[in-house]
């Protein structure tokens, strides 16, 4: 009976490259996002709109500020007070705020001598744009400083994203979803059109066993998947330059066990919708809607409130996306994530079982 | 070799309070047409799927090419033939694709769907078709296509559900000199329909009304039994006394 499941997996296959709209969409989607995320947020630093805090305006701080104004890359936004710091970045009046001590100049001038360490300037960065924040940051310290005898200390102030994280924490997360995509939506959307057109029927007379059916189906989809992972893998590598310390091994065959969880999902949805619509719809609104918002993808889950932080908990790609992060930005390996590990194994064991069972119970 | 290929004795389906089909004995020959009639909702698809092991029976017995459709379903799959009433091939497959992967399901090797295949092309006049998405046939070619392949792996019974649905009088009489044709090398022909010149062109017919088999002879005997012109009219004297509705 193997005959009949290579002819099986060799039509599947043909359905696929038959359709070459939808064979570029999922090959080219992964690479648009990637090439977007990656250098649509600039790392360029341009136009960064400067306030200054002040408690004196002496010579020296005038001499800072005066070379900052006159530098291209920033634009001086005036003089604040205190306590207009956070209003000023929150608001976007200003991308960052420079702050001098009381006393600048007396100590500058006594840290020249030698006699007191040297003055502080606080750098308050609105780090939303992660990359911005981080270069801004060091070229706008060489600015103040201007003069190598100028002598002054920086403290740095991420805002609103301390940890920095960084662009390519956007890498992960289109792997979350653009699996669940190709995975989960295209084999739901491919059995339920069997069943829509009639074919299934046909099949089932057949003496090929239902779940061999399935299998079949899953395998075309899966080969996909694992050549939209090679290339994001080599993307994040090499366009973004991801480090991937963490050993691309254990992000691959975590990914595959992702892979397995988005098919079993897809075969949850095809036994739940009757049309190819309503499989699109389920596969939109319950898989990708919480995909977006609650994995973490675009928004840190510890920014959630409590409420949803509690629901991201059952988000597949929440686990997902984690341990990748973990692995591919941080380096660490893939020993370091057995907890995701375990529960996206559990998961995927309870999805696979309902759906085949739910799958058998359909054809009584 | 056994002359009755299909035997069914007091065959039963309920779907809770509902009985689908109501003790339903009869017995088809080998290279018979059976046609098997009744409106809709009288039970043929419910009786139709028991008898190809998609189903299983609340009670009664039943043997399907000689196994039974109690306990050999995945036997009795690999000995028949099946069309369905609507359109089932795969459209964006080419008439070789759809030939090859019904052959490779039934487990036939590459020299045996080679040599079928292009055989049944060439009666069907159709070798120039072979590289053509089906997508792109006419209906009455696609039915003519669908029915080949059913035949393609030679099954001892083929069954067809409502095959000519949509296809005009020329096509549907050329769809029927291949039953014939088929006939003729021994294959049984199980076949429901709702057009009823064409019960006329059965072997014999069953009449299904609410479940039970009310009617089940040659069409000419049972046009004498009913004092009627047509099977048209037989059918509808038994059909008026139906309770359930469509």
């Amino acid at each position: 009976m193997e005959r009949n499941f290579a002819s099986f997996v060799k039509k599947e296959s043909l359905h696929i490259l038959r359709d070459t709209r939808t064979m570029l969409v999922v090959m080219l989607i992964p690479i648009i996002l990637m090439i977007l995320f990656g250098f649509a947020i600039s790392t360029e630093v341009n136009n960064v709109n400067v306030a200054v805090v002040a408690p004196e305006r002496t010579d020296g701080v005038h001499d800072a500020v005066e070379r900052l104004a006159q530098n291209g890359y920033f634009t001086f936004k005036g003089y604040i007070s205190q306590n207009e710091i956070d209003q000023c970045l929150r608001s976007g009046k200003a991308n960052a705020v420079v702050v001098f001590a009381q006393g600048y100049d007396r100590r500058a001038a006594q840290a020249a001598a030698g006699i007191e360490t040297k003055p502080i300037i606080q750098l308050i960065f609105d780090a939303s744009n992660v990359n911005t924040a981080g270069s801004a940051s060091a070229y706008m310290q060489s600015v103040l400083l201007g003069t190598a005898s100028q002598q002054a200390m920086f403290e740095t102030r991420m805002l609103f994203n301390p940890q920095m994280k960084s662009a390519y924490n956007f890498v992960p997360g289109i792997m979350g979803l653009i699996f669940i995509l190709v995975c989960a939506m295209m084999t739901s959307v491919s059995i339920v059109r069997e069943k829509e057109v009639g074919t299934m029927e046909v099949l089932l007379v057949s003496p090929v066993r239902p779940v061999k059916i399935i299998f079949a189906k899953m395998i075309p989809y899966f080969a996909i998947s694992c050549i939209v992972l090679v290339t994001i893998l080599l993307l994040a590598r090499y366009l973004l330059g991801v480090p991937m310390t963490g050993g691309v091994c254990g992000i691959f065959s975590l990914s595959l066990l992702y892979l397995l969880l988005s098919l079993s999902l897809g075969l949850l949805v095809s036994t739940i919708a009757t049309t190819q619509v309503a499989a699109l719809l389920i596969s939109a609104m319950v898989m990708m809607m919480p995909i977006l918002m609650l994995s973490g993808m675009l928004f840190p889950i510890e920014n959630l409130p409590i409420f949803f932080q509690v629901v991201s908990n059952i988000v597949p790609a929440r686990w997902y996306i984690d341990a990748v992060r973990k692995m591919m930005i941080q380096g660490l390996p893939i020993m370091a994530v057995w907890k995701n590990c375990v529960i996206l194994l559990g998961m995927t064991a309870v999805i696979l079982a309902v759906s085949l069972k739910k799958f058998k119970d359909k054809l009584e | 070799m056994n002359d009755i290929v299909i035997s069914v004795r007091d065959l039963t389906k309920r779907f809770g309070d509902f009985t689908a089909v109501d003790h339903i004995s009869f017995d088809v020959r080998r290279g018979e047409i059976f046609g098997f009639l009744g409106a809709n909702g009288a039970g043929k698809t419910t009786a139709m799927r028991m008898l190809c092991g998609l189903s299983y029976p609340t009670s009664g017995s039943g043997t399907v090419a000689g196994f039974d459709v109690r306990t050999e379903g995945e036997l009795i799959k690999r000995h028949i033939g099946y069309m369905s009433q609507r359109f089932s091939l795969y459209n964006d497959l080419t008439v070789w694709e759809n030939m090859r992967l019904f052959a490779g399901i039934y487990g036939l090797t590459a020299k045996q769907t080679n040599e079928r295949a292009t055989e049944l092309l060439e009666r069907l006049n159709f070798s120039s078709e072979r590289n053509t998405l089906v997508g792109s046939l006419p209906l009455g070619w696609k039915q003519k296509l669908s029915f080949v392949i059913a035949t393609i792996h030679r099954p001892d019974v083929v069954f067809l559900d409502e095959p000519t649905g949509g296809v005009d009088p020329v096509t549907r009489r050329q769809f029927w000199e291949m039953i014939y044709e088929a006939a003729e090398n021994g294959t049984t022909i199980f076949v429901t329909t709702h057009y009823m010149d064409e019960a006329e062109y059965c072997t014999r017919a069953s009449i299904m009304v609410d479940g039970k088999v009310c009617a089940l002879d040659t069409p000419a005997r049972l046009k004498q039994q009913f004092a009627a012109e047509s099977m048209d009219e037989v059918f509808r004297t038994l059909a008026r006394g139906a309770q359930r509705g469509e």
